[in-house]
């Protein structure tokens, strides 16, 4: 009975292998086909001759900037939830309330966000379809991934520094804006990264509120319409008119938002674990 | 300085309370541009819940637009079904596997590798699929069409097992050591021990882990736009073309006029989504805190 | 109680040496548990004696880094040598832990877990086997109403006596308790001591505690443990507890009996 138990382990044992197996596959594949085409020039380029030479420059440039506009809402809306959360609020009934909320958030499916952020900042607040409606739109859906990094990150931080500070005579403010927080940074910091990582590969969200598949210019008002990384491969794969000449511009830009997304994560991680180790000591 | 500091409290309270408030804008918002399905006569003579639920076709562009709910319920619980079956026996065979059966250190570093999963955009993951996946399920299937619901659905199981597979780790690595040592010292194997103490006690977690990776699954969009068919069709067989509630939203809102019967018909299906996903996540989160405080309470 | 010197020695330890990685957290421990009594080990806190209690049913092995030299024979077999079966092992000795451990399962899962790990199926077999440990426990007439009720929701006292139960249904012949009362109330610790005067009858029992006036109540033979300045745990004294707490032949041990320290 022994040996039979000793199978189901090593089976259980296999998914593990198929998963690893799998994420490391699609890495593989796309690191393989697409790495020929990055280059210098394909990252500073715009796409030319109907996406089957040239770049990913206004692609690239789209994301980023709609993504660090994005980080002006998200991160002091997250940190000050967060110390809500966990230093003010403590045993009220809006903090339960919150966390609903914020829980919610979490699980709302990123087009049911598009048709928000249509409905409300393009259409009732009458923002337009451009940057700061998409910026917007996406800060609500990564707001829970920067709280519950910040909230970690403030929990950590030991009682004792509060009643230290406390002690010598600091208001409630002071002891966090000149203990707390600087103790959290990291974990905050995290948290920043993290909604970054998540925001650049979204494209539901955007569908609606000002992305465009070409542009003769760069964006250079946050009313303005923009390009987008992932939107942009989303099109070129379905809707371009030549797919197969487009193909290997298709490979190379996947490849960049991969590496975008993934080395975020990782240095996200990489902090992140670094702290728990930190704490333990 | 004490009004300085009831200001600041304040303005924190505020700042905090714009997660309540969004939860609450998206649904008023999206009601507000779905209810006229319901209420307004001029928009229900040509959409309204009967038509949703009780024809057949989806076709709300034509001569005569149809509009039954029908084919894109089927087409999305297809996809949904396919990402189920492939992703829940991995994500829970691993989580089982790194909570019970890997040393600590290991299981430090091959946690963050299957949760690094989470990191991949799911335009990528709908890329890979149209590239590879889509090849190999008309090679092993012999279907008809490559892009169909089982290649979706094996797409998006790539999109659910993190999901997946950390919440259910998380809920099997909190039941408490005492309890394997009880069993450990009641004469029981390790396996013994996974199977019939730690899995039931965390069952509560691994529901609401599965229950969450369903709602991953049902609302995802940029996976299923792409490898699905996009054909909106009731049919028996998996490897059809579907059409899934996300998809239609995101691929026929572009070309909608403002206040249309579609329009409504195309933001009334946010609203169901919304709701579902609502509720499945709510109950999840119940699910986990009553697991939780079960096993850390008692007298 | 001072007729057991001749009995059976049950287990007889020989030169138990136990490492954390490289620290040594037990020293060349040599004892003879006779059968059939209650052996309580005392000391201050963190000498090693859950250590020593977990060594004789390999509980320490689940720990990471952990070497033990030396012998615990019990019934004529080393329990530590090569060829012997962990599991079956567990079987025959039963624990009881110092916060009760009840599964969150009904009353009735817990008693028959061991059972149907051994893949007992016998319906009636295992309601009998239930209601005898439940019985044995001083437990089945306060439970025998609600078998299929969570054992959560049990006293402390009361899930204590369900894990000892738990622990006699699978039919030991030793029982290991670790503090078996220290998380609970003076009353539901008297029922507990009585309970391990009944057991000893049949089985025996080695309790680990750090309430000396229990140990001079319930034991028929105690063990003194004590740390030297390494933090290593060393036996300083072994005998009937009669002997122990009125003439202890060693300082020290006359040092923590009359409370000078620890």
């Amino acid at each position: 009975m022994r040996f039979r138990e000793r199978i189901y382990i090593a089976l259980t044992g296999l998914t593990v292998v198929i998963i690893i197996g799998l994420l490391g596959f699609i890495l593989f594949d796309i690191v393989k086909n697409g790495i020929s085409v990055i280059s210098w020039e394909f990252l500073s380029q715009p796409p030319k001759e109907g996406m089957t030479k040239g770049g990913i420059f206004p692609a690239l440039y789209g994301t980023l900037i709609r993504v660090l506009l994005m980080l002006i809402f998200v991160v002091p809306t997250g940190i000050f939830t967060a110390v809500y959360l966990n230093e003010y609020g403590k045993g009220f009934e809006l903090s339960r309330w919150i966390r609903i909320a914020i829980n919610n958030l979490s699980g709302v499916p990123s087009i049911v966000f598009g048709l928000f952020g249509m409905g409300f900042f393009v259409l009732f607040l009458r923002l337009g379809a451009g940057l700061l409606s998409a910026a917007l739109t996406v800060g609500i859906l990564t707001l829970p991934v920067v709280v519950t990094s910040t909230e970690e990150a403030l929990k950590s931080v030991p009682n004792s520094y509060r009643e230290a500070a406390f002690a010598l005579g600091a208001t409630k403010w002071q002891v966090i804006r000149t203990v707390v927080l600087p103790q959290a940074l990291p974990g905050i910091l995290t948290g920043a990264i993290l909604s970054i990582g998540r925001a650049a590969g979204e494209v539901a969200p955007l569908l609606f509120t000002g992305v465009a598949y070409y542009l003769p210019y760069l964006p250079s008002s946050i009313y303005d319409q923009f390009m987008d990384l992932g939107y942009h491969i989303y099109i070129m794969t379905t809707q371009s008119f030549n797919i197969d000449a487009t193909r290997p511009i298709q490979y190379g830009s996947i490849l960049v938002l991969l590496m975008l997304t993934f080395s975020i994560n990782v240095v996200a991680i990489f902090i992140r674990s670094k702290i728990r180790r930190r704490s333990i000591r | 300085m004490e009004i300085k500091e009831r200001a600041i409290y304040l303005l924190i309270t505020i700042i905090a309370s714009i997660a309540i408030l969004s939860v609450i804008l998206i649904f008023v918002f999206i009601a507000k541009e779905a209810l006229p399905v319901l209420f307004n006569p001029e928009i229900r003579k040509e959409a309204n819940l009967r038509l949703f639920f009780s024809t057949w076709d989806w076709q709300p562009v034509g001569l005569e637009p149809k509009y039954s709910f029908l084919p894109l319920i089927v087409g999305t619980l297809k996809v949904t079904l396919v990402a189920l079956i492939v992703s829940l026996p991995l994500s829970i065979g691993a989580a089982l596997f790194t909570a019970e059966f890997l040393p600590r250190n290991l299981r430090e570093i091959i946690k963050p590798i299957i949760e690094l999963f989470s990191a991949i955009p799911s335009v990528v993951l709908g890329f890979f699929a149209l590239m590879n996946i889509a090849s190999w399920v008309q090679g092993i299937f012999h279907s008809v069409s490559r892009l169909n619901a089982v290649t979706a659905g094996f797409a998006l199981a790539f999109a659910v097992i993190p999901i997946t597979y950390t919440i259910c780790e998380d809920a099997l690595n909190a039941v408490p050591r005492e309890l394997r040592e009880a069993s450990l010292a009641l004469g029981a194997t390790k396996w013994q021990t996974a199977v019939r103490v730690v899995l039931p006690a965390a069952s509560g977690g691994i529901f609401a882990g599965v229950m969450l990776g369903f709602a991953r699954a049902m609302g995802e969009t940029m996976i299923v736009l792409m490898v699905s068919g996009n054909a909106a069709q009731i049919t028996l067989s998996l490897l059809d073309s579907i059409r899934t509630i996300p998809a239609t939203i995101a691929a026929e809102m572009g070309e909608v006029a403002f206040g249309s019967p579609h329009y409504a018909t195309l933001f009334f299906l946010g609203l169901i989504l919304f709701s579902v996903t609502f509720i499945v996540n709510y109950v999840a989160s119940i699910l986990i805190e009553r697991t939780q405080s079960r096993l850390r309470g008692g007298k | 109680m001072s007729e057991r010197k001749d009995s059976n020695i049950k287990i007889s330890v020989k030169n138990l040496n136990i490492y954390y990685g490289s620290f040594l957290a037990l020293k060349n421990i040599s004892l003879d548990i006779p059968e059939k009594s209650i052996t309580a080990i005392i000391g201050p806190s963190g000498c090693g004696k859950s250590t020593f209690l977990r060594a004789l049913n390999r509980m320490n092995e689940l720990l990471p880094n952990v070497r033990t030299g030396g012998q615990v024979i019990i019934d004529g077999e080393d329990i530590y040598s090569l060829k012997v079966d962990i599991v079956a092992l567990r079987r025959k000795i039963g624990m009881v832990f110092q916060r009760a451990n009840p599964f969150p399962k009904s009353i009735f899962e817990n008693v028959a877990f061991g059972l149907r790990i051994q893949g007992i199926k016998d319906r009636e077999k295992i309601d009998e086997i239930v209601e005898l440990s439940l019985r044995r426990a001083a437990l089945w007439d306060e439970v025998k109403n609600k078998l299929y009720s969570s054992a959560l929701d049990l006293s402390g006292g009361q899930q204590q006596r369900l894990c000892i139960a738990r622990a006699l249904a699978v039919q030991p012949d030793i029982i290991l308790m670790d503090e078996p009362a220290s998380a609970l109330d003076p009353i539901a610790t008297l029922r507990i001591e009585e309970l391990m005067r009944e057991l000893k009858e049949e089985y025996t029992i080695v309790i680990v505690t750090h309430n000396m006036q229990q140990a001079a109540r319930v034991s028929d033979f105690t063990a003194f443990f004590l740390t030297d300045e390494g933090r290593t745990g060393m036996l300083i004294e072994y005998g009937e507890t009669s002997q122990i707490f009125t003439l202890p032949k060693d300082s020290r041990t006359e040092g923590y009996i009359t409370g000078r320290f620890g």
